[in-house]
Formats: structure tokens, C-alpha cells, sequence
């Protein structure tokens, strides 16, 4: 009966292994969740004489994806939101994160553009104010402008199916 | 896995240095307990990636307007979390993080005075009988006897 008590620890500590090592140590929780997004009011990529602000979307749940034409990942995450705005599930709108217009274009031009609109944060001092820290993140924003989600990273099919669609279905009610 | 890419810049542009020489020391000393998030083992203070370099000059920017160094940590951690601050907050989430340690040192300590401390109890045994003294005694003056002198 002596080994049962290290037994025990020893189970308790493997659990507590085997949970950490599914952690992502990159991965930084935002404490914009449940938080109003962040005010701005940004030049549009394609028509830098007009300006857009959250404020423009309320009473709409909306996706604010940050991207950037020198971002790797943007181009694989690019397939899925293409796919995305085809389907029609959520508005999606882009930030061109410490970019250039004309490559913000260029990008734009040739690999699609799935965003309503773009807009541009040239110094990244929009992307602070949202807490990013990597290229691209998405935030899911409600109604009432409340950040619900964000995503760290390019969205995934999984992430699409398993928490944005149901989010933005709970969000539209 | 994350495979976002995080922004480390080779090479970024040079950052202006404040005028006031005692704004930049304090700056230093702020930045050194602040985490880069991209390079997450490092300060903000050494961090080169881009990022690093945009959070330098909001906070010199910032600490140049008077604000106190309190206000900018509640700045960043608004934006970025606790995780930003290489001193974690003492609040109920991070009990465990900050008494955990003292507790496990404790209940060691514990377990080994308890190992250490040797068995109190003695052994009862109970007075042989009739029969088994003689054994006893027989088994006794054999040994005796094949003990040398």
C-alpha cells in the first residue's frame, strides 16, 4: 500500500503533463474578449479619400482580419476566407497590417480579394490598440461592437465550422 | 501549431532616442520587465523583432507625455494580457503560480520529517512459554557450546 501515494502523484502529475503539452506557449489569450473593439478610423485601401470605423458596422456581426501582403500564412488562410465570403456566412473585412498600398494591392489583385472592404494601418498602431502580435488574427465582432473571438493565427476549416459559424449564428439572434 | 508568422524584422528602422536622458533610462528599466510577444523569452527592452521596436517607441512616446509607469503597464496588459509583464500579477488566477512552490516545499518537508523520524512504536513480544523456553535454553547451550573460548 506504500506506493499508492506516489502512484497518485505520479498520475496526477502525468495529467498535468499530458494537458500542458497540448498548450500552444505562442499562444497569447487576448483580454479583448467581451471587450468593445478598440476605436479607429482607418483610410480604405481602394479608395484612400474615405474612412471606416467599427462604429460603421453596428448592429452587424462581422469578421476584422488582420493581414499582410508579406505574410506566408495570410496566403495559405487566403483559400478558406475566399471560401468563406463565397458562402456568404459573415461579412469579412481586412486590415493591411504594417504594409504598403500599392503590395496590399498587388496582393489583393492577384490572389482575390474575399474582404467587403480593406483598410490600411501602415504603422501597426491600430494593430496594437486590437493586442496582435503576429500576421494574420482574426476578431469576431458582434452587434453592438463587443469582441467576441479571435483567432491567433490562420483560421482553419475547423475553427470555421466549430466556432465561428455557431458563434455568428448565436450572434444574429 | 501555430504557423502565423510573427514578426521578426532582420533589420528595422533606426528608433529616435528620447531627448531627456533620464526618460531613456527609465525607459530601459521598464522595458526590461515587459515580454516581447514575438520572441517570447525576451525582453522588450533586447527584442529586435518589429513589434518589439513599435511597443519601444509607444511607451517612450507615452512616458514623454508623464504618464506613470503604472499607466502603461495597464496600457499594454489592456491589449496584451498579463503575460506582457515578466511579474505576474498577484490575483486569484495566480495563487497557484506564486504560493504553489512554498506549499510543495512544505509538504516535502513534511513527507521527510515523517520518513526520517524513526518508528516510535516498540515491539510486544509476549513471555515465552514453558515448552519454547527449553528450546531456548537447549538451542542456547548448543551455541555455547560450538562457540570457541
Amino acid at each position: 500500500m506504500k506506493f499508492v501515494l506516489p502512484l497518485c502523484i505520479f498520475l496526477i502529475l502525468s495529467a498535468f503533463l499530458a494537458a500542458g503539452l497540448r498548450l500552444d506557449p505562442q499562444h497569447v489569450p487576448s483580454p479583448l474578449i467581451g471587450k468593445p473593439a478598440p476605436y479607429f478610423e482607418l483610410t480604405k485601401l481602394h479608395e484612400p479619400g474615405q474612412t471606416f470605423t467599427p462604429e460603421d458596422m453596428l448592429g452587424k456581426v462581422w469578421l476584422l482580419n488582420v493581414w499582410a501582403s508579406w505574410c506566408v500564412s495570410c496566403r495559405v488562410e487566403h483559400a478558406l476566407l475566399t471560401a468563406l465570403s463565397r458562402a456568404s456566412v459573415v461579412p469579412i473585412y481586412g486590415l493591411a497590417y504594417k504594409d504598403g498600398r500599392e503590395s496590399s494591392l498587388a496582393f489583393l489583385q492577384s490572389f482575390g480579394d474575399p474582404y467587403v472592404l480593406s483598410i490600411e494601418d501602415p504603422d501597426g498602431r491600430v494593430g496594437i490598440d486590437y493586442g496582435v502580435y503576429g500576421v494574420p488574427e482574426t476578431y469576431l465582432i458582434d452587434k453592438a461592437g463587443v469582441i467576441r473571438f479571435k483567432q491567433i493565427g490562420p483560421l482553419t476549416i475547423d475553427v470555421v465550422q466549430e466556432t465561428i459559424v455557431p458563434m455568428v449564428a448565436r450572434l444574429r439572434r | 501549431m501555430a504557423s502565423q508568422l510573427l514578426l521578426a524584422a532582420a533589420s528595422a528602422p533606426p528608433e529616435p532616442t528620447a531627448t531627456d536622458a533620464d526618460v531613456e533610462a527609465r525607459l530601459h528599466a521598464f522595458l526590461l520587465e515587459i515580454r516581447c510577444l514575438v520572441c517570447q523569452n525576451e525582453t522588450l527592452a533586447d527584442s529586435r523583432a518589429e513589434l518589439a521596436v513599435d511597443l519601444r517607441n509607444e511607451v517612450r512616446v507615452q512616458m514623454m507625455a508623464g504618464r506613470s509607469d503604472a499607466e502603461i503597464r495597464d496600457f499594454l496588459t489592456a491589449r496584451y494580457g498579463d503575460f506582457v509583464l515578466y511579474r505576474p500579477p498577484l490575483k486569484p488566477s495566480t495563487y497557484l503560480l506564486w504560493f504553489g512552490p512554498f506549499v510543495l516545499l512544505v509538504s516535502g518537508l513534511l513527507v521527510l520529517c515523517r520518513a526520517i523520524t524513526p518508528a516510535a512504536a516498540t515491539v510486544r513480544v509476549p513471555p515465552p512459554s514453558g515448552g519454547e523456553l527449553k528450546r531456548v535454553r537447549r538451542l542456547l547451550d548448543l551455541a555455547d557450546g560450538s562457540e570457541p573460548s
